[in-house]
């Protein structure tokens, strides 16, 4: 999988926790939590669909990892096998 | 025979839009299940019946607003003769004297005065009349006996209305806005509040949630807030009478605990839905509970009894970076409990100072009801339970 490929994937996801964000406004370098208005429980449902969709567990201690678009990407980009 | 009546959805509504049945005259219903939508300003709300039979007649249509209060169905109920019965409606007894009302969702949906609104003194003739002409009694001033509103007031007030220039409906957003600032202005005028804060040692639960969720699938992962949630649950069936409604001058305890939840809105204001006997609740059915109530309350499809049961509001704006919260009351509760972030903080313990993650825990309560040796009590009862998550 591209990382253009999981950069959809997470955007799909994203859209469906916050489904009034204009996804393709958000900047790849800052915070989700600051552009989309997200909390905990928002954090664990993106989570949660990032494991459906990409069938990667994601533990507690790397959420801190996925505080950007661009480290979403490289993160779930890392831990999936054949991503080019 | 029952009566379905347009609920009261918190001390902020006046009226309601039935958006549309979903039940026809005929058809069986239980108790507890849907049968209507219904709009008011601050969401969509699906409502529950509390009577068990069969649905007779259907007295107000689609798209019609009615102030609450107003017979909205007919229920012939089960095993009784038509006619014979109203809906029972369970005593309210002042306390000390007498035993805890059961909650405030199966009482008949309080008038206004009850809960803080504004008292409508009129006729049955002339409320009918309203709600057939889509007019809230509220915004009416009454000339008869009293300032009591009459045919001819409701008559004056739509003809008013028809000559009067179109002006345009503000959004829900705003609507919400004026609600919740009418609410709030009125609990601050309306309550003594007092309040307390106290420092919360936040290391044991946080250290339990870690190994808890490393056991767990993503699914089931538990978010922290879950564990205040429980904590301040279980610390007012020790303190409850901060577990009260105040009604008529008088303060009643509700047997069950129903948080109310405060969440916010993505287009702005907030709802403030019950979880539903919050104490019994285990960690992992609440952690369900509590994610289902937060998307609903986003999607818009809360029910009616998540409304009008919470017994005390819980609100956290630790997300936000928030260190206190010193919230208002929302009527008729007589409570409210704020926490914000966890942070880390030096931290003394048996001579040796060590760094902790810590949360500012906030009372703001109704004087009325309880003194601050009660809320002071309360605060420790919900540090305690943190200190001992693997029982929560």
């Amino acid at each position: 999988m591209t990382r253009d490929e999981i950069k959809s994937i997470v955007l799909r996801v994203l859209g469906r926790i916050v489904p009034e964000a204009d996804m393709q406004q958000l900047k790849p370098e800052q915070r989700l939590r600051d552009q989309l208005d997200i909390d905990s429980m928002d954090l664990l449902n993106f989570v949660v669909g990032l494991h459906k969709e990409l069938h990667v567990e994601i533990p507690e201690a790397d959420y801190s990892k996925l505080a950007t678009l661009n480290g979403c990407v490289d993160y779930l980009a890392a831990h999936q096998t054949g991503v080019a | 025979m029952a009566e379905f009546v347009m609920p009261q959805l918190g001390a902020d509504m006046t009226s309601g839009k039935l958006l549309r049945w979903r039940k026809n005259v005929g058809d069986r219903i239980q108790r507890g299940e849907i049968i209507a939508d219904v709009e008011t300003d601050k969401a969509d709300i699906e409502v529950e019946v509390f009577a068990t039979g069969i649905i007779e007649r259907l007295l107000v249509r689609p798209e019609e607003r009615v102030p609450i209060g107003t017979v909205m169905a007919i229920i012939q109920e089960e095993g009784k003769l038509p006619g014979v019965e109203a809906l029972p409606i369970p005593a309210m007894t002042e306390v000390p004297a007498a035993p805890k009302i059961p909650t405030p969702a199966v009482l008949a949906p309080p008038s206004s005065a009850e809960v803080g609104g504004p008292r409508v003194h009129i006729s049955p003739v002339a409320r009918k009349l309203a709600a057939d002409l889509g007019i809230d009694p509220v915004s009416v001033s009454g000339t008869g006996p009293g300032g009591r509103i009459t045919m001819a007031d409701i008559e004056q007030a739509a003809r008013a209305r028809k000559a009067a220039p179109a002006e345009a409906m503000p959004d829900r957003a705003a609507r919400m806005r004026q609600i919740i600032a009418a609410a709030m202005a009125r609990s601050k005028r309306e309550i003594p509040h007092y309040y307390l804060s106290t420092t919360i040692d936040m290391s044991r639960a946080l250290a339990w949630l870690r190994q808890e969720n490393l056991k767990r699938s993503v699914e089931q992962r538990i978010v922290y807030g879950v564990l205040l949630l429980k904590a301040v649950a279980l610390a007012l069936c020790e303190i409850p009478e901060l577990n009260s409604i105040w009604s008529n001058g008088k303060v009643m305890q509700c047997t069950d605990v129903n948080v109310g939840v405060a969440i916010s809105l993505r287009g702005g204001g907030l709802v403030a839905p019950a979880l539903h006997n919050t104490d019994r609740l285990t960690i992992d059915d609440l952690m369900k509970s509590f994610s289902d109530l937060i998307q609903r309350a986003r999607a818009g499809s809360l029910r009616s009894s998540e409304l009008s049961d919470p017994t005390i509001t819980v609100t956290s704006l630790g997300e936000q970076g928030v260190e206190a919260v010193f919230g208002i009351i929302y009527p008729p509760q007589v409570a409210l409990v704020g926490f914000g972030k966890v942070t880390e903080r030096p931290w003394s313990s048996d001579g040796q100072v060590s760094s902790r993650p810590v949360i500012t825990a906030t009372l703001s309560a109704d004087h009325r009801v309880s003194d601050g040796h009660r809320g002071g009590l309360f605060l420790s009862a919900v540090d305690l339970k943190l200190q001992e998550p693997e029982k929560l």
